[in-house]
Formats: C-alpha cells, structure tokens, sequence
C-alpha cells in the first residue's frame, strides 16, 4: 500500500547498555523492510542524519538516572505521537535500579574520584514514572522477533502479540522439559513475563526473569519453591533483584527477604 | 475374543519397519533433557531401555531398572496431543492483492503417525479430545485427518506412578479398546517378551505381517498379573462420587482462596494435561503490511487474556482461575460433554512447580463442605 508519507522513527538513549537498540540493527532480514517502511530520522547508533520532529514513532531505551534526562524525556514525549519504551532499563529501571535500595551518595564517594563531577537522581526509575508510555516491551535484552512485531504492529495500526502470561507457556509450547521439576533446578519462570521463548530452560537452566513480572506473579509462592529446592533467603533476595530489581512485585519479594543490617 | 500371540522384544525392529513401509512416522518415548518425552523414533534403540521414572508433586526422576524394560515407566510431561493437535500451528496465510487480499490456505499434513506406548489413560485423553474437537457443529479439520489416520500402539500399564490414579477415573490401566495394537511387556530373569493383540482390521494386518506366535497360557496370565500388579499401585486416589455437585455447590469453599495463595498461575498444568485442548489466535502483519498470519497457539485459562472481554479479565484472580480450571476438569466438562475431563494420569500434579494437588483439593473440599451439604460429603446423590 502506497503510504502518503513514511511514518517517522526516532531511538532515544537513556541509561542503558545500548544493547535493546542495537537490537533493531541486529535485525537482519527484516531491517531493509523496516529501513524501506519508516523514514529513521533520529537512531545516532547508526546514522548521523538527525530530522526534527515531531516523530511517529519514537523507541526509548534506558531508565532515568539524572535531571537533564528527567526534563529530556518530556521533550521527547512531547515530540512523539507514540512513544514505544524498550527494555528492563526502560520499563523497569535496570540493573542501575540496584542503587535505589541504598544511598547512591554512598555509591558515588567509593566509585568516582571526584564526586562532586556526578550530579545523579537518588534513583534509577522506568520511563513511565516519568511520561505517558504507549506500550512497554521486555525484556534483557528485548527479544528482537518482538521489536519488529511491535514496529509491524505499529505500522498496521494493530495491538502486537507480546502476551503477559508466564514463560512456562513458552516452555511447554516448545516441548522443554521443565527443569525446576525434572531436575530440581530454581527457575523464575513462573513469575516471569513471556517474551523470550524460554530461552534458558531449553539450554538446561533455571530462568533469571529476564523479562520482569509476568501478569499475576505469586512471588511469595516462587520464593518458598526455591526454598524447598535448598536456595538460602539471600540467594532468594538476590534472584529476585537483577534486571528488574525495580518491578513493584520483583522489588516487594526482594525486601520480604533481605536482612536486617 | 482376539487371539492373543507372543512378539520377542527384537521383533519391534521388525514393527518399526512394517510401519516406515506403510508410510507412518513412528513417535514414542524416548530419553531427552532428564525425562521420557514423545519424539519421532528411527529405531526401538531409541526406546527408554532399563529405565523408570519416580514421580510425586512437583518432583519427576529419571532412574535405572535392572531388568531392561522398554516401557518400565508412565507417563512424562508430553503427551499425544502434541502431535494431534500442535500448539502451534498457523492456520492461513493472506497476501494483498490490489485493493483486496486473498486467503492462502495451509497445505494438509503430509504426515502420518504411528504413536508408540500409548497408556490407556491417554487413549482416554484422545477419546475425551475427540469429543471436543470433533464431536460437535465445528470440527477441527487439521485434527480429524491427523487422529483418523493415526495408528495407536497401546503399551500396558505393568507399573504405576507416584501420581498416577487412572482407577480412580476408571481409565486403566489396561487398555480395553481404541487400540490398533495392544503390547503387554513381561520382562524378568528368564525372559522377555511381549503379549500382543489387535484392537482393529488394521493392527491384525500389521501383526500378521510380524514374527509372532500364540502366547502360551502362562504368558496371558502373567501379563494380566503384571496389570493387576499396576492397578494395586496407584499413587493417588480421587473420590469421584458426586464430584460434579460437590464442586458446583461450594463455589465460595474457602479451600479455593486457600490454594490459590500457593498456586503461581504458570498454567503448567493444563499445558501438560492430555485433555485441556484451549487455544488462542495471534494475527500478525509483516513490516511491508502486505502479508498476514494467522496463528493458533495453545493457551491457557490461567492466562489473563483468556477470559479478556471488553474493559479487563473476568477472572482476575488466581482464585477464579482455578477454580475455573478444577469446576471444569471435573465437573461441567460432564454438562458439556458428558463425561470427566480428567484421566488420572497424574501430569497436572507432577508437573506443577509448587506440588499442588487437584486430588488433595477435591478431597479437601469434600472434608469441610459448607453446613447444608452433607448428602455430598458422604458421596451420596
């Protein structure tokens, strides 16, 4: 169909590692079709062209970690008529949240030389504390099969496919044995958003809820199996605060089960 | 009656062959990832040889058995709905044509198989799943051609598992019908042989075309032992009097809050479970939007998008969806198709992370039933 004008795409970077968006240039076959059906008028990991807004389409990656990103993003927003955010760092916070369990300045005086260089929020927040977000998509890295149906969806105008239930569904849909089960190995899969496929339970390990909360995580119940399968309450603290420390279920289990200091 | 005849274990080479020259594709147990799963087979070397399974809530262990068996175990977390109903499948293809589009529709199965080791509660899932995809107005096409043409070698129960309860539900362990073939392993110091019979015209052309011999009186006494050994072994017990009223009185039981604190609503269960058949369709657009799939996945009423309606979930909570999935299981799958939805094979216990029991629920609930209600506790109508 003979579009009137491409949609415009812009990839915005906050606090991240990159790798959500480079996900989009990792897409190989289907990069020409989207480079072919979206004018990218702001994506500086892989062009320098930079076209003025607003844009149709905007994929942020990253969390919110300094006040010039706290004000960026209402640009950002304000310049995008739908805005996409991509990744545990977006959605969630990241691994950088972990400093929000704690007193960043503490961080800052042992990592930097001269702290007083470092001007950073208290916390690492997802962008949806910050503005209205159209659709969040998962994940650690997101899955890039998912980048291209949420972009495809985008463009057809249509809600993507990224369904919240747990990765067990995956599992059982591609025929892996369950490992938690069958060999006794902890596993976040119950309590963790599809997405991935199931990734590490068909390479033989437990899942590391990569992709956050599932839709209804019994994380207490997730807690007391890994207990019973031997994981110590540390063990069971730490689990759960990786990637998406953050989440309102991940971040609750955590503290139900952190010491006293 | 089927004259019953005698297979030495080598004469399965010969079964695997006579099958791959009448155009099946065998599928049966095999070893993968720590458990007996069904996959296609080259050969009965690729069968569980001396091996068992320990199997109880939550937990499921492969171990050795002394004595060679090549069906010394029950059965795992596949089962043969995987085949007979894929969970995933995409079911047409549409390409833009002008200001229009038309329909690719999928091409037909060219694959026929023969399932190998099938359990008599299982031949009960496929019967059950029958019903469900082929017993009504709309019938499931892809289904129908892959069940009709399916050739179902039963393999009798001489040994049963920690969650196995089939006598419960009056499904086993011996196979009575819905068979092609039916194998009974006797296996021990002496000997070890296969006691074999036809269910159907196909099966005695098949047996007739292997090396067999009339069993002797001693080997049909002994394979009915071995069955009579299996049913004496089952690891649970479901009380099925008046079940489906039981249940359907005590909607607000408080057992149903009770184990939904513990239950992760993964949906494991009804992904194992040989009759759960729902499913779900995802349309997906390509990037030039010129093409379009649709797809149908196997799905879950532990979901919440399973019973999305306008505005939001109408079973939000993880109570309402169990007890949605055990209502039905064991009770308005009776209203809708006449009988149990259950089988007894245990998966859906095995399989769940967190051990939860439907047999341990039901008798819970019929331990405590609200005042008023105790013409079911008593397993009176």
């Amino acid at each position: 169909m003979a579009r009137k004008r491409k949609p415009k795409l812009a990839v915005w970077k906050f606090a991240s590692c990159d790798g959500c968006q480079l996900s989009l240039l990792d897409c190989e076959d289907e990069l020409l079709a989207i480079a072919g059906a979206v004018e990218i008028a702001y994506f500086p990991e892989a062009t320098r062209t930079r076209l003025k807004g607003p844009y149709d389409l905007s994929l942020v990656e990253g969390s919110i970690t300094t006040p010039e990103d706290a004000a960026r993003i209402h640009h950002i927003r304000r310049a995008s008529k739908t805005l996409v955010t991509i990744g545990a760092c977006a959605t969630s916070g990241g691994i950088q949240a972990l400093r929000n369990f704690r007193d960043v300045k503490d961080f800052v005086s042992i990592v930097y030389a001269e702290p007083s260089y470092i001007d950073t929020l208290e916390q690492s927040t997802p962008i949806a504390e910050h503005v209205a977000v159209d659709f969040e998509l998962r994940g650690c890295p997101i899955n890039k099969a998912q980048l291209v149906e949420v972009i495809a969806a985008f463009l057809a105008g249509r809600r993507p496919n990224t369904p919240e239930h747990s990765t067990c569904i995956e599992c059982k849909r591609r025929g892996t044995v369950c490992v938690m089960v069958a060999a006794g190995t902890p596993c976040l899969g119950p309590v963790t958003h599809a997405g991935c496929g199931g990734l590490c339970p068909a390479y033989g390990r437990g899942c590391y809820g990569c992709f956050g909360p599932m839709e209804a995580p019994n994380t207490q119940a997730m807690s007391g199996a890994w207990k019973a399968l031997g994981a110590s309450e540390d063990e069971v603290m730490r689990v759960f605060r990786s990637y998406n420390a953050w989440s309102a279920p991940f971040r609750a289990e955590s503290e139900a089960h952190e010491k006293e200091e | 009656m089927n004259q019953k005849l005698t297979l030495p274990p080598d004469g399965l080479e010969r079964l695997f062959e006579v099958l791959k020259e009448r155009g099946f594709t065998v599928v049966g147990p095999t070893v993968r990832e720590g458990a007996i799963v069904y996959d296609r087979l080259a050969s009965p070397a690729d069968l569980p040889r001396g091996i068992t399974d320990e199997q109880d809530g939550g937990v499921y262990r492969l171990k050795p058995r002394a004595d060679g068996a090549l069906f010394g175990y029950v059965v795992g977390p596949q089962s043969w709905k995987r085949f007979l109903d894929p969970p995933v499948k995409r079911l047409w293809r549409a390409e833009r044509d002008g200001a229009d589009f038309k329909i690719v529709p999928e091409e037909p199965d060219q694959e026929t198989f023969a399932f190998l080791g099938v359990r008599s509660c299982e031949i009960h899932a496929m019967a059950i799943q029958d019903r469900v995809f082929t017993g009504g107005e709309h019938k499931d096409p892809g289904y129908e051609a892959r069940r009709r043409s399916a050739f179902i070698i039963a393999v009798q129960c001489t040994v049963a598992g920690g969650t196995c309860f089939c006598v419960s539900m009056n499904t086993g362990p011996r196979s009575e019908s819905g068979f092609d073939i039916a194998l009974t392993e006797i296996v021990d110091a002496e000997r070890h042989l296969f006691v074999v019979e036809a269910g159907s015209p196909r099966g005695r052309e098949i047996l007739a075309a292997l090396d067999t011999r009339p069993a002797e009186a001693d080997e049909m006494a002994e394979a009915e032992k071995r069955i009579a050994k299996a049913a004496a072994q089952m690891g649970r017990t479901l009380d099925t009097e008046g079940v489906h009223d039981l249940l359907m009185q005590n909607p607000e039981h408080p057992r149903w809050g009770e184990v939904a604190g513990r239950c992760l609503s993964c949906a494991n269960c009804t992904m194992v479970c040989p009759t759960c058949f729902c499913s779900t369709v995802e349309d997906v657009t390509d990037i030039s939007g010129d093409h379009a799939e649709r797809w149908q996945k196997q799905d879950s009423c532990f979901t919440m998008d399973f019973s999305y309606l306008h505005g939001g979930s109408v079973r939000a909570s993880t109570r309402s969806r169990y007890r949605q999935w055990l209502t039905h299981k064991l009770a308005t799958w009776i209203d809708q198709f006449g009988e149990s939805g259950c089988t007894g094979c245990g998966r859906c216990i095995t399989w769940c992370p967190v051990a939860i029991d439907l047999t341990e629920e039901v008798a819970a609930i019929r331990a405590n039933p609200p005042a008023g209600a105790e013409s079911i506790k008593k397993g009176k109508p």
